[in-house]
């Protein structure tokens, strides 16, 4: 079998225990943990009694390992369970939802990859002189302001100093698709500050590692134009790096999708997720970090495969 | 007299560097230095770390790596002045009139493309020659340059070939333009003895039927030797002798250029042989998770107070054979008896009296001394942990030791970073000293160093071996080093021991034919040698 | 050597959040949770910053928000700090399977992001100081295990570390005079890294209703109980955004000059 190939599945499959691993600690660790699921539905006044009854209904009395098999073999079969406060089914609660995180975060990364990569450049051609301090400076700031501050910053200056924009996201099925976009505007806004500024310097980082490798001395000790040594020496080798940094801050985007759903109200996966969890609603909880740890360890595989497909030294072995 | 092509008129080189968290430091690199290249002529340029000889070759690109900037006096290539050249006057001469070979081709060559696109990328993009033409040079090259299947290698990708073939490939890539000058800086620095003489070979082959004229940048004054038609000798920056390559190698007017030509010129009468201190019988070594024996039957004799080099190129199992000896590398097979007794293969299997009979010097001084503590706690740590030396006995013997390593006062609160490299190298002589050993094994421990300032370390290791009997396993690839120190001699080959004896012996014919090709491949600083040497291989080869 | 301007901001800021954190109960003029005047009123001599969304003094709760803020965030620092560079540690002097089993459980709870893991952690256990220091804390001290394991395994390779043990050093001998002297300044620069991430992390989980409740309140708790007033135009929430932020930012600038300092160091571990 080709080396790339070889790496390839070897990742895939490590990826696919990975993903086995974190859903039994998703599932295995919340059984290990003090608490109880039925006391936490009918609370501290429950009488002894009821909370029987609740735990023989939802099959609490089964061993912790049978109920994960079961709980996996349906959640393979797209069986996520009901929730415990509403009876809803939860795989259906989760479609919608979905949709709509995937939009917010789609939007932010449609507008944040191109700005990123683009200042990055800059940033690395005028290394050290202005507009990388700028650049580097704006940046410093943004990352050290937690997703909540940075939406509640740009509300106050978009929606009252400069009252351009609404202060609430929602979005519901039948609206046009140029609505959908208006509505999302400010979410997307903050997504894109918050996650720029590690892409961007990443960036930054990868093409100074690049520019700094004695074969980029030797393109120009042949005279070639900058142009030419950017496009024919550095860029071959950079857009392994640049790809792997773009991935991994999609990935963070997909984190930093939950806090900016809860601010501007926008009903989607993440805002759902933490109404559960202050619900205590553990299989909506269960259900919806694996979904959340799936995308993430997926973007992270996605990553690895492309920087090992872009290695000449595996794709050309001796 | 013949055509100048490039002159240097007074030219100053400065830099000013950016520590972090201090003031930047302004150096200046090269002051006032004036020579000139003639057509088709070799300009040696030979000093030691810090003469400023890299910069001044990059200089004829009017090229400034980092924060370098030639700030005064003329370049003159073909009579124009490129120093103060626009852009795009640089770019034109640069790669056209001008090309560089740099000491690693590895890291030279752009991972992601095919060698022969970058071997012909010069001459396209400046328009001297079709695809096709371009191509066809290069593979002409290819061959003059000794490189195998000369019409398939240029579809290789850089890390596919080896080191010395990457190197050669460098110097394709450089002709292939048909330059006026080219630079090679350091080009077979990197490389393996045996390999040196086969670049070396071919480079000069090329300059010879290609006419170029060229710049060589190298420490090594008897390789510069056999290439070069003139030598400028430098020295912080400056110029400190010019003349013929005849004149200077064998006529040196300044004290400096005689010490460089007479380095390694230690001479060092053989003990005779006498009962072993340490005795390798039949040592079989591999590292774990592997499959192949990096050590195979190795035997080997060391008497007191004598030395055995130990002799061989990159991968033959000589630093394995050091660290199978401290135990680091327990051996799978074999017996290791020192001083009388047998001594565990593992190190945690081993007396205290054991560790503090074997002491150990490494290659790079600079990772061998911990940066926090100071040389007094460096040396000092030993006579307290061995013999419970404190307080002022304590700091009595370590000013003795380092009063022994010719240091004297005032080093002993100092800090690693604020020695020379040869003065670390001797601190670490010192700490293995404190620890009055019967038995220093030396790893490759002038290597790092200037010529000069090894020639120092071997001095004062000879001394040291005089004074307090202590014998040494003195592990080197350089053959000049093993005639200056060694008494007993084993050459090394794929983990074997191919050759075993006095030096006496081992360094006279008849030899094997490793041997004979890694004695045959040591510069000698004598002109004409590397002809001599390429005449009997051709001879050999014919003969066979 | 000078110190540069930035660092100097960035430690005076520090140093005056810590202080008006440890003398909360004598600098606060009003207490956490009297209501002293209407709802969401602007800045005035009483009340310098205003009042929140039920009339209590804004500037008291923040002062009172930073002692929880900065001591739990510290405290799960600390945490992550002994925890993950003492694993760290063993795993790379240990090596072997040690090393493995570590390693991998490392990878594993890496493999997640961690707010998710504190979320779904959080659904089940009750929500007091002590589970939320020690859930952000073991979750940081992942990153200072793989830190500490990667510095100590770049020293534990040096040939001085092998010159200890030829010499016949013991374990500890090793590993406290050898390594930890030449980790320590990137690990304190860390530091300064992790504690501000446990800042974000504790008012992003209070800003969820997760973290510290009612009626005491940390930064992200008052940022959350003041958002609805943003409509109207009432900056309060603003107030306590402002101090997550200057109080990243500044440890941030420390943690900047520290690292800058580590590579400049008489013997530091080279450029």
């Amino acid at each position: 079998m080709h080396p790339v190939l070889k790496l390839v599945v070897q990742r895939l499959a490590l990826g696919l225990v990975l993903l086995l691993a974190v859903s039994a600690v998703i599932f295995l660790g919340i059984e290990a943990l003090p608490g109880d699921t039925a006391q936490a539905i009918l609370g501290q006044a429950a009488t002894e009694v009821s909370l029987a009854n609740l735990r023989e209904k939802l099959g609490l009395n089964e061993p912790a390992l049978t109920r994960y098999f079961v709980w996996l073999w349906a959640a393979l079969h797209g069986d996520l369970g009901v929730a415990l406060t509403n009876g809803v089914d939860i795989a259906t609660a989760i479609g919608q939802r979905f949709g709509n995180t995937l939009f917010l975060a789609g939007c932010a990364a449609v507008i944040s990859v191109p700005l990123a990569i683009t200042l990055g450049l800059v940033a690395a051609r005028y290394n050290g002189r202005w507009p990388d301090k700028v650049i580097s400076g704006l940046t410093l700031t943004t990352i050290s302001l937690p997703e909540f501050v940075a939406a509640y910053f740009v509300i106050f200056l978009l929606t009252q100093v400069f009252p351009i924009f609404q202060p609430v996201a929602m979005v519901f099925p039948g609206m046009s698709f140029w609505a959908k976009l208006n509505a999302v505007a400010l979410p997307v806004i903050v997504l894109v500050m918050v996650v720029l500024a590690h892409m961007m310097r990443m960036t930054r980082a990868a093409i100074l590692n690049v520019m700094q490798s004695a074969y980029i001395e030797t393109a120009e000790l042949k005279g070639l134009t900058p142009m030419q040594v950017i496009w024919r020496h550095a860029f071959p080798n950079a857009i392994a790096p640049i790809v792997s940094v773009v991935i991994l801050n999609l990935a963070y985007l997909v984190v930093g999708v939950v806090v900016v759903e809860v601010v501007f109200g926008y009903n989607a996966l993440g805002q759902y997720l933490v109404d559960h969890v202050t619900k205590r609603d553990l299989p909506v909880v269960q259900a919806v970090g694996m979904i959340f740890a799936a995308v993430y360890i997926g973007l992270n595989i996605l990553a690895d495969v492309i920087s090992i497909g872009a290695n000449p030294r595996l794709r050309h072995p001796k | 007299m013949a055509e100048i092509l490039l002159e240097f008129k007074d030219l100053r080189i400065e830099a000013t560097s950016y520590p972090p968290g201090e003031p930047p430091r302004h150096v200046v690199l090269v002051d006032g230095v004036s020579v000139a290249v003639e057509k088709g002529k070799v300009l040696g340029l030979i000093g030691e770390s810090g003469a400023g000889k890299s910069t001044i070759g990059l200089s004829a690109m009017a090229f400034g790596r980092g924060g370098v900037r030639l700030t005064g006096g003329q370049i003159l290539l073909n009579g124009r002045e490129i120093r103060t050249a626009d852009a795009a006057g640089l770019r034109a001469l640069r790669g056209r009139e001008v090309t560089y070979v740099s000491q690693s081709a590895a890291a030279s060559f752009n991972p992601a493309r095919r060698i022969m696109e970058q071997v012909i990328e010069t001459s396209i993009s400046h328009g001297l020659m079709n695809k096709s033409d371009a191509e066809a040079r290069a593979v002409d090259l290819f061959r003059q340059l000794g490189l195998p299947k000369p019409e398939s290698f240029g579809t290789r990708y850089p890390h596919q070939v080896s080191g010395g073939q990457l190197q050669r490939a460098m110097t394709a890539m450089a002709l292939c333009p048909k330059p006026d000058l080219v630079i090679f800086d350091e080009p077979t620095t990197a490389l393996d003895v045996t390999t040196q003489i086969e670049v070396l070979a071919a480079i000069k082959l090329a300059i010879v039927q290609t006419g170029v004229a060229a710049l060589y940048i190298t420490h090594d004054l008897a390789v510069v030797a056999q290439v070069a038609d003139h030598i400028l000798v430098l020295r912080g920056g400056k110029k400190v002798e010019y003349g013929t390559t005849d004149q200077i190698i064998n006529d040196p007017r300044e004290d400096y250029t005689r010490a460089l030509v007479s380095v390694r010129s230690i001479e060092h009468a053989e003990k005779s042989e006498a009962r072993a201190l340490l005795s390798v019988a039949s040592v079989t070594a591999r590292y774990r998770g592997t499959d192949f024996d990096v050590l195979k039957n190795v035997t080997v004799d060391l008497a007191p107070g004598q030395t055995l080099a130990i002799v061989g190129e990159s991968g033959s199992g000589k630093s394995t054979l050091a660290r199978v000896i401290t135990g680091l590398l327990p051996a799978a097979q074999g017996r290791i008896t020192f001083a009388g007794r047998v001594l565990s293969p593992d190190l945690l299997g081993r007396s205290k009296e054991d560790l503090r009979e074997l002491q150990m010097i490494y290659q790079m001084a600079d990772t061998a001394m911990n940066p926090r503590q100071t040389v007094g706690t460096i040396i000092g740590r030993p006579l307290e942990f061995y013999f419970g030396l404190k307080g002022e006995a304590k700091r009595q013997r370590i000013q003795e030791l380092l009063d022994q390593i010719e240091m004297g006062k005032g080093y002993i609160d100092r800090y690693p970073a604020e020695l020379s490299g040869g003065q670390k190298q001797r601190v670490c002589i010192a700490r293995a000293l404190a620890a009055k050993p019967k038995l220093i094994i030396c790893d490759e421990v002038t290597s790092a160093l200037d010529p000069l300032v090894a020639d120092g370390i071997l001095k004062l290791l000879l001394n040291l071996q005089a004074e307090a009997q202590v014998a040494y396993l003195f592990i080197t690839h350089d053959i000049a080093t093993v005639r200056a120190i060694a008494d007993r001699i084993a050459v090394m080959f794929k983990g074997q021991v191919v050759r075993y004896g006095q030096k006496s012996d081992v360094l006279a014919p008849p030899y094997d034919d490793y041997t004979d090709l890694l004695l045959s491949s040591v510069p000698e600083m004598k002109l004409g040698w590397l002809e001599g040497v390429i005449a009997g291989r051709k001879m050999e080869s014919a003969g066979n | 050597m000078k110190m540069p301007f930035s660092a100097m901001l960035g430690i005076f800021l520090t140093s005056s959040f810590v202080f008006l954190a440890v003398f909360a109960q004598f600098l606060a003029p009003y207490s956490i949770t009297e209501a002293s005047g209407g709802v969401w009123e602007g800045p005035s001599a009483t009340h310098w910053l205003g009042t929140d969304t039920i009339g209590r003094d804004i500037f008291s709760r923040l002062i009172y928000g930073g002692q929880i803020t900065i001591f739990v965030a510290l405290a799960s620092s600390v945490l992550a700090f002994s925890v993950g560079s003492f694993f760290g540690f063993m795993a790379a002097v240990r090596g072997g399977w040690a090393d493995q089993i570590m390693s991998r459980i490392v990878d594993l709870m890496m493999a997640i992001p961690s707010l998710i893991v504190a979320l779904v952690i959080l659904s089940v256990l009750p929500l007091n100081l002590t589970v939320l220091i020690l859930v952000i804390g073991l979750l940081d001290s992942t990153r200072v295990f793989r830190l500490s394991r990667a510095v100590a395994m770049d020293i534990a390779v040096m040939d001085y570390v092998e010159a200890a043990k030829l010499r016949g050093e013991r374990q500890t001998w090793v590993i406290f005079r050898e390594i930890l002297p030449n980790a320590l300044s990137p690990l304190v620069a860390e530091f300064g890294l992790r504690f501000i991430f446990a800042v974000l992390f504790i008012s992003t989980l209070s800003f969820l209703g997760l973290g510290i409740q009612p009626p005491l309140a940390d930064w992200g708790g008052m940022v959350k109980e003041n958002k609805d007033g943003l409509v109207y135009g009432k900056s309060a929430a603003l107030m306590p955004a402002f101090a997550i932020a200057a109080l990243a930012i500044s440890v941030n600038l420390v943690a900047d000059w520290i690292l800058s300092r580590t590579t400049s160091l008489k013997g530091g571990r080279g450029g």
